[in-house]
């Protein structure tokens, strides 16, 4: 059965200038046990279309589906309060900057423990023993010490790693994560990116990826969904993808690759794109 | 071939405030870089955060003095005492973050035209002419002039913060991750960009970058960078090719690949596992 299903979401933000419509009829389905990337530049809607599943949007934007359901159950229809029960729990994120999501005036083991304490009422000692435990699994030394740290304590790597040990603190089904490697060195990118592999492959949940980077989807992915200005262009496994892509803007995206340069100058987006046939490909 | 840029055994050290219980110290940011670049040429520097690149490409563009070692623009020594506007004029940088390298109360015309006030006699006419002329050249439209900086897109700063660096006719351009903030799309065209300005001005580089795929399309010549020290410079497929150093060796590993192999052979052990798309 799929984890989470999307039918026909559609996301509206009044502005001043009028609305704006940030994501037009998006489809998506994401089963247990596999990754599920979202690629596309700034402005593309994804994540916008995240934050609308799990309601995280401000009251400014109008979200509509068709169907929005998580393990066979509806979210739209629920109240905010069941909500709340999954979202953060069976549901939980991954943000792009781990220094700004995490709050800077308490220590990251506080933080940690508040997800514990809200989601399964765990008393202190126990809190303090899973704390520990999840900072072993998501490789921060001395975990008993750096529970009492600060965030401005700890580098973008090591904020990055509390960060997942939250979102993973209390099993979830479903973990997005929104452009969690961006802000870090390829380095540090690669050891997050092999830490949130091993922690899916262990436990088998479903993981939405949502980054801009074609690295990380090829290194990342099982499924993909391109999409470019709130549309979703084209969805296909990942090596078809990046073996056949169909849609002339996933030839694009893959030919302004670096590396995938021919000659002394790289093809762009309007090498390929055209306004006429993009409105063609629709 | 004109070497533009020479550096001789660069240092840099930052005095470290003491405490009640501590004593003042100092950190050497940087322990002895020496490198050159001919005219015309790319000098890629690769490192993680904390690597001393900044530090390097304030000291190249004279915003900040070296502690110790010689520095050479067109084989003239650089005194820090001594600074002449014509020195000044023959470096100029661009940022990593064009939202933030841009004044937002200062309209594009304005922004353009303020070095050739400051370094030029030209005429006001002639300024406006200039500064019309380069937005042309870094592929905006001479209707942008009025315009304020919040106005454009990621992708047109980064091309607004390079006509306002080449503006005085540069030799040496100091780039500071010029593209990482930008969409993968984007930072194509500013890269061809980069490279047509090249071409036209015979202009010298110093692209600073974390980035590896997009340094081995841009570099003639690479220099890694690790806690403050050079610890491979060579040619672009020298470095890509036999990588000497171990650091080198482990920021290769971790650059992401999109080639299609390693693709199809993640995909199968992840099937074997039993994860991954099951339909």
């Amino acid at each position: 059965m799929a984890l989470l299903e999307i039918r026909n979401l559609n996301v509206h933000f009044a502005t001043s200038t009028g609305t704006f419509h940030a994501v037009k009829g998006l489809n998506l389905t994401v089963h247990e046990r596999e990754v599920l990337a979202i690629v596309g530049e700034s402005g593309s809607g994804k994540s916008v279309s995240m934050l609308a599943a799990m309601g995280l949007l401000p009251k400014s934007a109008t979200v509509t589906a068709d169907a929005m359901t998580f393990n066979g159950r509806d979210l739209q229809a629920m109240s905010d309060k069941d909500r709340r029960a999954i979202i953060g729990r069976d549901i939980s994120m991954i943000f792009q900057e781990p220094i700004a999501s995490l709050n800077p005036c308490f220590t990251v083991g506080y933080q940690i423990e508040e997800v514990l304490r809200a989601h399964l009422g765990l008393g202190r000692a126990q809190r303090r023993q899973r704390a520990i435990e999840l900072f072993t699994a998501v490789g921060i030394p001395e975990p008993e010490k750096r529970l009492g740290s600060y965030p401005h304590q700890m580098s973008g790597g090591q904020c990055q790693r509390v960060m997942i040990a939250i979102a993973i603190a209390c099993k979830p089904k479903l973990l997005i994560a929104d452009e969690p490697t961006t802000a870090l060195d390829v380095t540090i990118q690669k050891q997050i990116l092999d830490l949130l592999m091993t922690l899916q492959e262990d436990t088998g949940m479903g993981m939405i990826m949502i980054t801009h980077d074609m690295g990380v989807v090829a290194e990342t992915a099982d499924r993909v969904i391109v999409k470019y200005k709130g549309q979703k262009m084209e969805e296909a496994d990942v090596l078809t993808l990046f073996e056949a892509p169909s849609h002339p803007y996933t030839k694009a995206l893959l030919s302004a690759l670096p590396e995938h340069a021919t000659g002394d100058r790289l093809s762009t987006v309007s090498d390929f794109l055209d306004p006429a046939t993009l409105e063609a490909a629709r | 071939m004109t070497v533009v840029l020479e550096a001789r055994n660069i240092t840099r050290d930052y005095a470290t405030p003491g405490g009640m219980f501590r004593k003042g110290g100092t950190v050497r940011a940087l322990k002895g870089i020496s490198f050159k670049v001919e005219q015309g040429k790319t000098l890629a520097i690769v490192g993680e955060s904390g690597c001393g690149k900044s530090t390097l490409a304030r000291i190249l563009t004279l915003i900040d003095p070296q502690s110790g070692g010689e520095l050479l623009i067109d084989g003239e020594q650089v005194a820090s005492w001594a600074l002449t506007p014509e020195l000044r004029r023959k470096v100029q940088i661009v940022f990593q973050n064009p939202y933030g390298s841009l004044n937002p109360r200062q309209k594009v015309g304005d922004m353009l035209m303020e070095p050739l006030i400051l370094n030029t006699k030209d005429s006001a006419s002639v300024r406006r002419d200039k500064a019309m002329a380069m937005l042309t050249r870094v592929g905006l439209m001479p209707e942008h002039f009025n315009r304020y900086p919040h106005m454009f897109s990621g992708g047109q700063r980064q091309r607004l913060a390079i006509a306002r660096a080449l503006m005085v006719n540069p030799r040496l351009l100091v780039l500071d991750e010029p593209v990482s903030a930008l969409d993968l799309s984007v930072q194509a065209q500013v890269l061809n960009l980069l490279a047509d300005l090249q071409d036209e001005f015979n202009l010298t580089y110093v692209f600073i970058s974390h980035d590896l795929s997009v340094v081995r399309y841009i570099a003639d010549e690479v220099m890694v960078m690790f806690k403050g020290e050079v610890v491979e410079y060579g040619t672009r497929d020298a470095v890509f090719d036999a990588p000497s150093h171990e650091y080198t060796r482990k920021l290769f590993a971790a650059t992401p690949v999109t080639d299609v192999e390693a693709i199809r052979a993640r995909v199968a052990r992840r099937r074997a596992a039993g994860i991954g798309a099951t339909v």
